[in-house]
């Protein structure tokens, strides 16, 4: 019974709930167990097992009485980004030592309003600077998916590595992350989940540790695209703490899944065929045109000039709002401490100590391309490419209404591949950095297995605040696909 | 794949700026992170791959082109002009690694 339990999704709980089948405490404690069996893949940083059995006595009295949000008694991961009142919040940094905030981020507090059960707050690359979970000051997150006939430890994406890993493994029912450049899309991709980047503002970043302001939104990884429009449908919404959270009602997500795509035109991107792709993901795409074809949708060729600027823009934008966001680190106000004889010493010790190599690389380009004399040529240069690549969505979307492209340029690699050159790393992002730049919303569905047995996903891209079509299509996508794929259990001990 | 082709080629071809150990000194000191004179040879290569691979952008025409200052096209909302939090000391300062009083403890600034 106790393993049964963590085989439901996140929809299949609710409605076991719900119906008395089943109690928040019998879920909620197969889960603490499965993550207290599940250490060696270091998909928690944290765990909060007796929390959320107190969490799940409360929302078993709630349910009941027949009481009780949304997500009532559901066990849920968080990703290490979100501030959590009472409980440590690293994001992953050697320079947040010890932080426990005495606030709560708008998006796990409109989780636990919906009766939502916290298990820990979930690994993620340094500040969710990273590709593969590898920059995390507490270590690599391991991918329970291995290559057929391999025991090879694998990478789980990034940055919300944690996450996905947490999710796919069933270390909970789904799980909060953060998508800057990729880091909810891409981990979901390499993991057989699914996970959603909604239109920029539609999450409230209150609370959540700023990366790069312009791009970062929060959004759900989740065991199907059903959990997904769940989740977002907690997690979304207006929030006067954050100028940029949209004021527009949150629609009823779930409510989308299951109506026809007959006659929805989808738009393929001729610049994201490339030369050399891996013939298994280019068939992967092909397979998925066809997929929606055969529900009905009309299949229309557009073209995005500017994609190959996407990256080049990213590694400017990105990395001068981190220098930015992460001036506050100053061994002053919380976290790390490294003494100095005057306080600048001390400022440049801390930092030096506190950041990892990843961070303290963005941090400087950051900081050299806003500096006196560069800023005009580097990060006004970008923020006007990034118009052009915006413009190349609102021209493609006068022909479409929404885009079907892969996720990620590979599957899942190896833990240490790439880490000595981190272009090669970058690289991995290049399908997916558009969307932030454009902040349009964009879902990664596992849609089939590499020839070495690894999961490959493809995304759809959607208008802004469009999220019903998209997920109305990822839902079509996910029923075409049949994805049905499980990573062997050789994590447990 | 083609990023791969693009980087390769960029590396190349050279570029309008470079970046010295001097340079990466400054920016150090500008981002207020101390770095090892041993570092900094590694440092200048990285950061200038990096630089290479983003002055890519030069190619692209962006004369008239507005930058982009908001992701999304929407009004930002403005919000009475009153006091909505305060009396925090405690919880402010209760993170600070050093701390006395309801105030941080910094080395001495001022002679």
């Amino acid at each position: 019974m106790m393993s049964d339990l963590t085989k439901l999704t996140l929809a299949g709980a609710r409605d076991a709930l719900k119906a008395k089948e089943i109690t928040s405490n019998e879920l909620t404690g197969a889960y603490v167990k499965a993550m207290e069996g599940a250490r060696g893949l270091n998909a928690y940083i944290t765990e909060t097992g007796d929390k959320a059995m107190e969490m799940a006595k409360a929302s078993d009295a709630k349910l009941a009485k027949g009481e009780g949000g949304a997500l009532e008694g559901l066990p849920l991961g968080i990703k290490d980004l979100f501030a959590t009142k009472g409980t440590l919040t690293t994001a992953g940094s050697h320079i947040l030592d010890g932080f426990v905030p005495p606030y709560e981020s708008t998006v796990t507090a409109n989780l636990w309003r919906d009766g939502a059960v916290m298990l820990g707050k979930l690994n993620n690359d340094e500040f969710a600077m990273g590709s593969s979970n590898e920059t995390s000051y507490y270590g690599p997150v391991i991918n329970p998916w291995r290559r057929k006939d391999s025991d090879a430890k694998l990478v789980p994406g990034g940055s919300s590595g944690g996450s996905s890993a947490a999710v796919a493994a069933r270390l909970c029912l789904a799980a909060t992350a953060t998508d800057t450049g990729g880091s909810i899309r891409q981990p979901a991709a390499y993991t057989g989940t699914v996970g959603i980047k909604p239109t920029y503002g539609r999450c409230s970043r209150w609370g959540i540790i700023a990366y790069a302001s312009s791009l970062d939104q929060a959004g759900p990884i989740t065991r199907d695209v059903r959990d997904a429009a769940i989740m977002l449908g907690s997690m979304a919404g207006y929030d006067e703490k954050d100028s940029t959270s949209v004021d527009r009602p949150v629609p009823n997500y779930e409510a989308a899944l299951g109506q026809s795509i007959k006659g929805l035109r989808v738009g393929i991107p001729k610049e994201y065929r490339v030369d050399g792709m891996p013939a298994e993901i280019d068939a992967l795409w092909t397979r998925g045109i066809e997929w929606l074809k055969a529900a009905g949708a009309e299949i229309v060729d557009v073209s995005l000039p500017n994609t190959k600027y996407a990256l080049p823009t990213y590694y400017i934008v990105a990395p001068a709002e981190c220098s930015s966001n992460l001036a506050r680190y100053d061994g002053v106000r919380y976290g790390l401490r490294v003494e100095g004889k005057d306080i600048t010493d001390l400022y440049e010790k801390t930092r030096a100590a506190g950041f990892g190599p990843e961070v303290r690389r963005r941090i400087m380009i950051g900081t050299y391309v806003l500096s006196a004399g560069y800023y005009d040529a580097y990060y006004l240069k970008a923020q006007q490419v990034r118009t052009l690549i915006a413009r190349d969505f609102a021209n493609a979307y006068a022909k479409c209404d929404v885009l079907l492209t892969p996720t990620a340029p590979s599957a899942a690699f190896g833990i240490g591949e790439k880490t000595s050159d981190p272009l090669a790393m970058y690289l991995n992002d290049v399908f997916t950095v558009t969307v932030n730049l454009a902040g349009l919303p964009g879902i990664s569905v596992p849609a089939g297995l590499s020839s070495d047995g690894l999961p490959l996903g493809l995304q759809l891209i959607g208008k802004t605040f469009d999220e019903e079509t998209l997920l109305r299509a990822a839902y079509a996508l996910e029923q075409a696909a049949e994805f049905k794929a499980e990573p062997k259990t050789w994590w447990t001990a | 794949m083609w990023v791969t082709q693009t980087v390769l080629k960029n590396q190349n071809k050279g570029t309008l700026m470079s970046v010295d150990q001097d340079t990466v000194r400054r920016i150090a000191r500008l981002a207020r992170i101390a770095v090892r004179d041993d570092e900094l040879p590694a440092l200048a290569g990285e950061l200038n791959s990096i630089l290479h691979f983003v002055e890519q952008l030069n190619e692209v025409d962006t004369k008239g082109v507005e930058p982009m200052t908001s992701a999304v096209d929407v009004t930002m909302k403005m919000r009475d002009d009153v006091v909505t939090s305060g009396n925090l000391q405690k919880e402010v300062t209760a993170n600070a690694p050093k701390s006395e009083d309801g105030f941080y403890v910094v080395p001495r600034v001022v002679e």
